[in-house]
């Protein structure tokens, strides 16, 4: 079956166990979880987790969303859209580098994705870039005929473009009418 | 005042009208119990013989009565002990507070003596849960905890408290019940999480809409669930479907929630459920599912359950609707409250055809009553008609599960308790102990069949020791019938592991225990012990001998068609 991408931003209690009680509903329910990142707010006692999943369709990402409005250091949870969202995801990339000839080609790359060299030594660089998953794949791909030596990302981070926040009706009736088909 | 964590966990139980608690003392709940013999006049606390034991009869309190049921335990395996009744519990939402201790904050992390993550292995089976470090945190939990446990959908809360919290001493004041919401953790997540500690106010547009579709359907069919029990909305459901003039199919879960002996009930639904309710399930044009989450047990095959109908789902919790079953309207409330709303606001109405129709199906299993040995329904009849109406059936799970819903009409919620959603073997000596404790002017029995009582049965313990009068009416069919029936039906006979082919003598066990027993062979014989035991005034084993090839009927394969029966 077809699965489509879900980004969820969920804010909880910054409290020990609270992590591994959102991401274990997801096992719980059978989802994989694509990325997941984790960081306190403008409130240090709450956190915001964005997560991304592969659902079957918008029903079954609702149904994840309610779930985890069941858990009760959950505040709240939004679905985010990815035409009314910005993702972002900084991907740090080790590449072998052993004569000037690698180094220009690879700073040269790094400059068109506007990513940037943060360090150097005589066999290598690592570049950082920002960006969303269509971007960080290309630039890895280009990196790879150098020979990636590490590499890792952050998970994806979101927010709701515009002046929505997560905290506006997240728990009303809005974004519950899902299944009212009747007329 | 200063008061050690011990006294104040005590103390908060009070606050809840806590009267008793059942338990299993452990090295690192003895400060606990050395406060709870200062209480001992004011909390009871029942030992049973098993920690598991205590988690059912805690359970089975909750169930019986509606109240939050309080179960302590030590750590390590005594907390293991309990998972299988939080389990229990959490798939039936049944509102009880486990507390166990854990050791001490030195040790904690160690891989100490007894020691175990408890809160982290109860997390997918627990509302919600508690680790408490120090004593001044306490009262706060506890109060939080008993607010979770009974608010909106009901469920388990543990809260596993480090030995150091109960003994050390901090600052107790009491607190009145009804201003727990006014102060502490409770204010702040009634602040930000009102959705789910109080049902939400049932949409007045939703309500209107089903409304309309009452007033257009002609062949309306209700699903009574285990919400209309735990929300107490038996009167409503039955003005309701009155005034609709609606059948009403009942789940196991929602046995007692609308009365067996109303003649708009078409029995059980689902795998075992009547053909009268299977039917009219397919044949409806609109289908109202009141606290009822659609379960494999029910729907059996989700997709082409109820496929001419409108469905409604009426659920206390949001996140039920639609899990299992695509429904075309719902109305998310307590569904007491939803029906008071709808009671006032829909028309008498008249569907005789369609009543006609559906009751033109049995509703209840024509079992033969010929035959040399005892049977099932011979069993179940001489209950009906020996045992006062009001009395409380705790049963295991099996094929005695089956008959016994399937036969007996309850009256009242509260008065079947069954494990319907975990399947536990075993939950029902330890929920009868709760149940009696409870009631102990009301008649109790545990009905049950060899394979699960042998699981539990250890509890015969606790009945003589508090000398519980409750009877226990044993289907000995000397095998695992539920099991062998799927065996005959579906594996061509290959009786792999079932058939247990040397019981203990369970009328000596009984003995053993210090209680009455018998074996009966006949339903003459049956009827004479049920009368002794019900008159004896002690805990009593009636051990029936029934045939090994009995079966419940009728039966529908797991993911098929409602009315596709395997047998009738």
């Amino acid at each position: 079956m077809r699965k489509n991408r879900y980004t969820l931003a969920v804010l909880v209690d910054n409290e020990s166990g609270v992590l591994s009680q959102v991401s274990r509903l997801f096992s719980r329910k059978d989802y994989n979880i694509e990325s997941l990142a984790v960081g306190t707010t403008d409130s240090p006692s709450v956190s915001r987790i964005t997560i991304e999943v592969m659902a079957e369709d918008d029903a079954r990402a609702d149904l994840l969303c309610n779930q985890l409005r069941k858990l009760f250091p959950v505040h709240s949870v939004k679905l985010l859209s990815p035409d009314r969202s910005i993702r972002r995801e900084l991907v740090l990339i080790k590449v072998r580098a052993e004569n000037s000839e690698d180094r220009n080609e690879i700073i040269q790359i790094a400059n068109i994705f506007r990513a940037n060299v943060i360090d150097v030594t005589p066999g290598s660089l690592t570049v950082a870039v920002i960006g969303q998953e269509e971007k960080t794949d290309a630039i890895c791909e280009l990196l790879k005929q150098h020979g990636i030596l590490e590499l890792v990302r952050t998970g994806v981070v979101a927010l709701e473009r515009g002046a929505y926040t997560i905290d506006e009706d997240t728990k009303e009736k809005g974004e519950f009418n899902y299944g009212k088909n009747v007329r | 005042m200063k008061l050690t964590g011990a006294r104040i966990l005590l103390e908060c139980l009070l606050e809840q009208d806590v009267d008793t608690v059942f338990g299993y003392p452990g090295g690192t709940i003895l400060n606990v119990y050395d406060a709870l013999y200062d209480y001992r006049d004011r909390i009871r606390h029942i030992r049973t013989a098993h920690e598991q034991g205590a988690a059912h009869a805690a359970d089975g309190y909750a169930r019986s009565t509606g109240r939050v049921g309080v179960c302590f335990a030590t750590s390590g395996p005594g907390a293991t002990n309990l998972v299988t009744g939080i389990a229990t519990a959490y798939m039936d939402s049944s509102p009880v507070v486990f507390i166990t201790c854990n050791v001490g904050e030195n040790l904690i992390g160690r891989d100490s003596f007894q020691e175990v993550d408890i809160t982290g292995i109860t997390m997918p089976i627990t509302k919600c849960n508690y680790m408490v470090r120090h004593a001044t945190d306490l009262a706060d939990i506890v109060r939080e905890a008993f607010a979770i446990a009974r608010s909106g959908r009901p469920g388990p809360v543990l809260i596993d408290i480090l030995k150091n919290a109960t003994a050390e001493e901090a600052d107790y004041y009491p607190l009145p019940l009804e201003r727990h919401h006014t102060v502490g953790r409770l204010k702040s997540l009634i602040g930000r999480a009102s959705h789910n500690m109080t049902a939400p106010e049932p949409d007045s547009e939703d309500i209107d809409t089903l409304v309309q579709l009452i007033a257009e359907s002609e062949r309306p069919l209700l699903i009574c669930g285990g919400g209309v029990v735990r929300g107490r909305a038996h009167k409503e459901l039955d003005v309701f479907a009155r005034r609709i003039d609606a059948p009403v199919a009942i789940t196991v879960m929602g046995a007692g929630g609308f009365n067996g002996r109303n003649p708009l009930t078409t029995g059980m639904i689902g795998m075992h459920g009547s053909q009268a309710s299977n039917m009219a399930v397919d044949k409806c044009d609109l289908l109202i599912a009141l606290g009822c989450r659609f379960s494999d047990r029910v729907a059996l095959s989700p997709t082409t359950f109820a496929s001419q109908a409108v469905i409604v789902q009426v659920d206390i919790d949001r996140s039920e609707i639609n899990k299992n079953v695509q429904t075309s309207h719902h109305i998310v409330g307590d569904v007491k409250r939803v029906l008071e709303l709808l009671n006032v606001r829909v028309a008498q109405k008249d569907n005789k055809p369609w009543k006609d129709y559906v009751f033109s199906f049995p509703t209840e299993t024509e079992y033969s009553l010929a035959g040399d040995s005892l049977t099932p329904k011979q069993i179940s009849d001489v209950v009906a008609r020996t045992a006062p109406w009001d009395t409380i059936v705790a049963t295991d799970v099996g094929q005695h599960q089956m008959w016994v819903t399937q036969h007996f009409h309850y009256d009242y919620p509260g008065q079947l308790l069954t494990s319907g959603g975990f399947g536990t073997m075993g939950f029902g000596l330890g929920a009868a102990i709760g149940a009696k404790v409870s009631h102990p002017d009301k008649t109790v029995l545990h009905i049950t069949g060899d394979g699960s009582f042998r699981m539990n049965c250890n509890e015969l313990a606790t009945v003589a020791y508090y000398d519980l009068p409750i009877v226990t009416i044993l289907f000995d069919n000397r095998t695992l019938g539920m099991v062998r029936q799927w065996q005959t039906l579906i594996y061509d006979g290959r009786y792999c592991e079932t058939d247990i082919a040397v019981e203990p003598d369970f009328v000596k066990l009984a003995e053993a225990y210090g209680l009455g027993g018998r074996r009966v062979n006949n339903a003459a014989d049956f009827e004479d012990a049920l009368k002794e035991a019900l008159s004896c005034g002690h805990g009593y084993v009636i051990d029936c001998v029934i045939d090994v090839d009995e079966k419940v009927r009728p039966m529908v394969n797991g993911g098929d068609h409602i009315t596709q029966f395997l047998i009738n």
